[in-house]
């Protein structure tokens, strides 16, 4: 977009960019917050349905399916209470700091190739690390909220997330080493294929440490049974007890954000991103360089194929949930040091040796080996030249497990082809 | 102490203290079962000491009851216990029965029996799903309410209320049972029964509801009996005692040929465990999963005596008879009298100078005494560990502060 702006409508490059950035940004932030509307919807309906009931029925027709418009409705006009005593400043800052961490970490997450806010080279570090920065908006709004059971609620946070970052830090580390890249998208382009090729069947190791991150996942993002933050029946609402209003709906909006940034981090870290189980498009002769509109096409369909996987991780998240009772604080923190931590170390030696013992895969033709490449997207070390000249190259597949030299994508490299923000183009 | 602790060189060298904090959990707290309110003297996650208040529900029951006749006060001991108020308004009707030395019909006695046992299982619903609320989980609370829901409309169809029934009343029933009730009663039952397995999958074997549960707030037969404590909370500690069985015999005579086996675990085992998943190895007798369990076994035992008393009740060709008059006179002298409620033994004691209203009333709430003994449960405990002892102990504030 960036360079139909500069070329074409002949915009200075500064304004061009941030234009472009802007797009880039609304996109994402309407993306995901219309997202959280839906998801919101869904639990409603889902818990309900669990619960022999019906839940929200007539708000917009039928399903209810403008119940949460209406909610967030109700919620800009409550009344903003803010309890005597607070930190004034970190009470209004917290939901923010939430929010913003949760909604920036899909900066870097790829929805199909090359649809991503900022292709980074780090991506899986960034989000991780993005993701984690959420539980301080939590421990200021416990602490600023002058309130004992806010206090519990966020300290109780602060150590579950903090050492549930451990295990899930391995869960992650495993797909990185198999594909030699940090890079979500060189990530999610390794499992490229059929459903075979996905990291979750890559070999044993990977398929339990695939659980071991749900596990972690939902217990970072403090859903059920890891909800110890917000926990009703002992901390009336844990950190968020003194909110109300939009800031509370703050709260609310970065939980299911997190949720689903979790779960689409795990379709793409093991589940094979945008890859479908089929690979229909490639069976069709379709692909990344066919031509501008089945291009098109074809990230659109593997846009909805991680949307898809990405749903229905929440949805398991909320079958937990509505399912489950909640553990204790000590019980979550053993789960986490005795249980997780040693299982996802001994799962990443286990995926190490098992790379070394069979680096082309098992089963060779049906499982690829992980270090091949797709063809075509990549040209050379750098491997970000995925821009709109570049598509249309000729395929040139690079397997770099047959020469060893991993292919990982340079800082400066990521940094000089900005125009990958595609999103809006 | 604290003077110690400034001068100890070690502490000022680390300067790290923890202070105790002192925390209100309730009597507005999503856990504690209406207006209890409880002191927690904290130290982190770890509870030190809890110290129940109440009186947040209290109503002057019993000094009303000092100014009604004893028909009239029947609506009152419906708001003690209202999960259970069939329950309430039987002990106190066979109290001033065993004043009056009032035999009901033998029709009417088999009602009460249907009655009753019915309303246990309705508030062992109650009591279990909000248990699981307590423990996080959601859903088995709305399961155990629509089965009550059923049991409601039961109850309804037989006197009205859906609430507070005023069914059973002194001399009998207010009302004989409509046409077509039995058959409805044994659809419900027959509906309910494979149902019970779902609630031992989601919370008896649970391995979270487990952990959450067994071997917390163990309490011996010993500090059971010293507290007063009575009903499930009493035979999950392991004390066989049922006041259907060793109760009096105006009582106990109501349960006269009915066969049951009181929910207690006897040997290790408990009645007909076979039906049942077995006890999880972490279990201690008098843990919070045994209170638990035994309430779970009284809705399968209370069932069965359903069963039996809707064949009695109908083999009965006789009058369902008359409660007594509404300003019957009570012959002088007092009389005490406990019945096993589902919360445990309810006990109403009435004075009387020979008018038709009592000189003097009182209850004694099962639920009073089963709470007196938070204190000693919830010592050293976890913050999430309180709300499962309390709810454990399945208390009603209605009836404690009456």
């Amino acid at each position: 977009m960036a360079d139909f702006l500069i070329n074409t409508v002949g915009l200075p490059e500064w304004l061009a960019w941030t234009i472009t950035a802007l797009v880039a940004a609304a996109l994402i932030l309407n993306v995901i917050a219309g997202g959280a509307l839906v998801f919101i919807w869904a639990e409603r309906k889902i818990a309900a349905r669990i619960q022999d009931r019906l839940g929200p029925t007539r708000t917009g027709g039928r399903f209810g399916w403008l119940q949460s418009l209406a909610d967030g409705i109700k919620l800009l006009a409550k009344e903003d209470l803010m309890p005597e005593g607070a930190d004034g400043m970190l009470f209004r800052l917290a939901p923010y700091i939430s929010f913003c961490a949760s909604f920036c970490a899909f900066i870097a997450l790829p929805f199909a190739f090359d649809f991503v806010g900022q292709r980074l080279n780090v991506g899986v570090f960034f989000v991780v690390a993005v993701l984690g920065l959420e539980v301080f908006g939590v421990i200021l709004a416990g602490y600023a909220s002058a309130s004992k059971w806010s206090l519990f609620g966020s300290m109780r946070e602060a150590a579950q997330v903090v050492s549930y970052e451990v295990p899930l830090g391995m869960c992650v580390v495993v797909p990185v080493m198999l594909a030699g890249s940090m890079d979500l998208v060189t990530i999610a382009e390794k499992q490229s294929g059929w459903l075979s090729s996905w990291y979750l069947f890559h070999d044993p190791f990977t398929f339990v440490i695939f659980w071991v991150y749900v596990t972690c996942a939902v217990a970072s993002v403090n859903r059920a049974p890891f909800d110890l933050a917000e926990a009703e029946s002992e901390l009336v609402a844990g950190f968020h007890t003194e909110y109300s209003g939009l800031r509370w709906s703050f709260f609310f909006m970065a939980e299911y954000g997190s949720m689903f940034l979790v779960s689409a981090l795990a379709a793409v870290l093991f589940l094979g991103g945008w890859n479908g189980p089929i690979p229909v498009a490639t069976l069709l002769g379709l692909s990344e360089g066919t031509g501008d509109t089945a291009n098109y096409f074809v990230r659109l369909i593997g846009c909805g194929n991680l949307l898809l996987k990405a749903t229905l991780g929440v949805l398991l998240m909320m079958w937990v949930r509505w399912t489950l009772p909640r553990l204790r604080i000590d019980q979550v923190m053993t789960t986490c040091l005795k249980y997780c931590t040693p299982i996802a170390a001994a799962m990443f030696a286990g995926a190490m040796l098992w790379q070394l013992a069979f680096p082309g895969g098992v089963v060779r033709g049906i499982s690829r080996p992980a270090g091949e490449i797709r063809e075509g997207w990549l040209e050379g070390p750098g491997g970000l030249s995925a821009g709109r000249g570049a598509v249309g190259a000729k395929p040139t597949a690079i397997p770099s497990a047959a020469t060893g030299t991993p292919v990982v994508p340079t800082l400066e490299s990521s940094i000089e082809s900005r125009d990958v923000v595609k999103v809006g183009s | 102490m604290a003077q110690l602790i400034d001068d100890d060189p070690r502490i000022i060298e680390f300067d790290v203290r923890t202070d105790e904090m002192l925390v209100n959990m309730g009597p507005q707290h999503p856990s504690t079962h209406g207006v209890l309110r409880l002191v927690l003297r904290t130290d982190g996650e770890i509870v030190s000491e809890v110290e129940p208040h109440i009186g947040y529900l209290h109503r002057c029951a019993e000094k009303i009851g000092e100014n009604l006749t004893a028909r009239q006060w029947i609506p009152y001991t419906d708001r003690m216990d209202y999960l259970a108020a069939m329950n309430m308004n039987l002990g106190w009707s066979l109290a001033v029965e065993k004043l009056m030395q009032y035999q009901v019909s033998e029709r009417a006695r088999h009602l009460r029996v249907l009655i009753a046992e019915m309303g246990r299982i309705a508030s062992h619903l109650v009591g279990m799903g909000a248990y699981g609320l307590d423990l996080g989980t959601f859903s088995p609370f709305l399961y155990a309410f629509r089965e009550r829901e059923k049991i409601l409309d039961l109850f309804e169809e037989a006197c009205g209320a859906r609430l507070t029934y005023s069914y059973i009343t002194v001399g009998g029933l207010t009302a004989d049972l409509p046409p077509g009730w039995l058959r409805k009663c044994e659809d419900f039952l027959d509906q309910f029964e494979p149902i019970i397995k779902e609630y031992h999958a989601l919370l008896t074997t649970n391995a979270i509801f487990v952990k959450r549960t067994a071997n917390i707030g163990v309490m011996s037969p010993e500090l059971a009996i010293e507290y007063g404590c009575s009903g499930p909370v009493l035979r999950g500690s392991g004390v066989d005692q049922d006041m259907r069985r060793d109760g009096e015999s105006i009582y106990t005579a109501m349960y006269d040929g009915y066969a049951f086996e009181v929910a207690v675990m006897k040997n290790g085992h408990y009645p007909r465990d076979h039906q049942y998943p077995p006890v999880p190895a972490d279990a201690v007798i008098g843990d919070c999963w045994h209170r638990f369990f035994v309430r779970m076994l009284e809705v399968v035992q209370s069932m069965d005596l359903v069963r039996q008393s809707i064949d009695r009740y109908s083999a009965c060709k006789g009058p369902l008879g008359e409660p007594v008059k509404l300003t019957e006179k009570i012959p002088a002298g007092d009389a005490y009298l406990e019945t096993e409620c589902p919360k445990g033994q309810m006990g109403f004691y009435l004075v009387s100078d020979g008018s038709a209203i009592p000189w003097r009333v009182r209850a004694r709430s099962s639920s009073f005494s089963n709470l007196a003994v938070t204190h000693e449960l919830c010592r050293g405990c976890l913050i999430a560990d309180v709300p499962a002892i309390v709810g454990s102990l399945d208390i009603v504030m209605g009836e404690i502060d009456r």
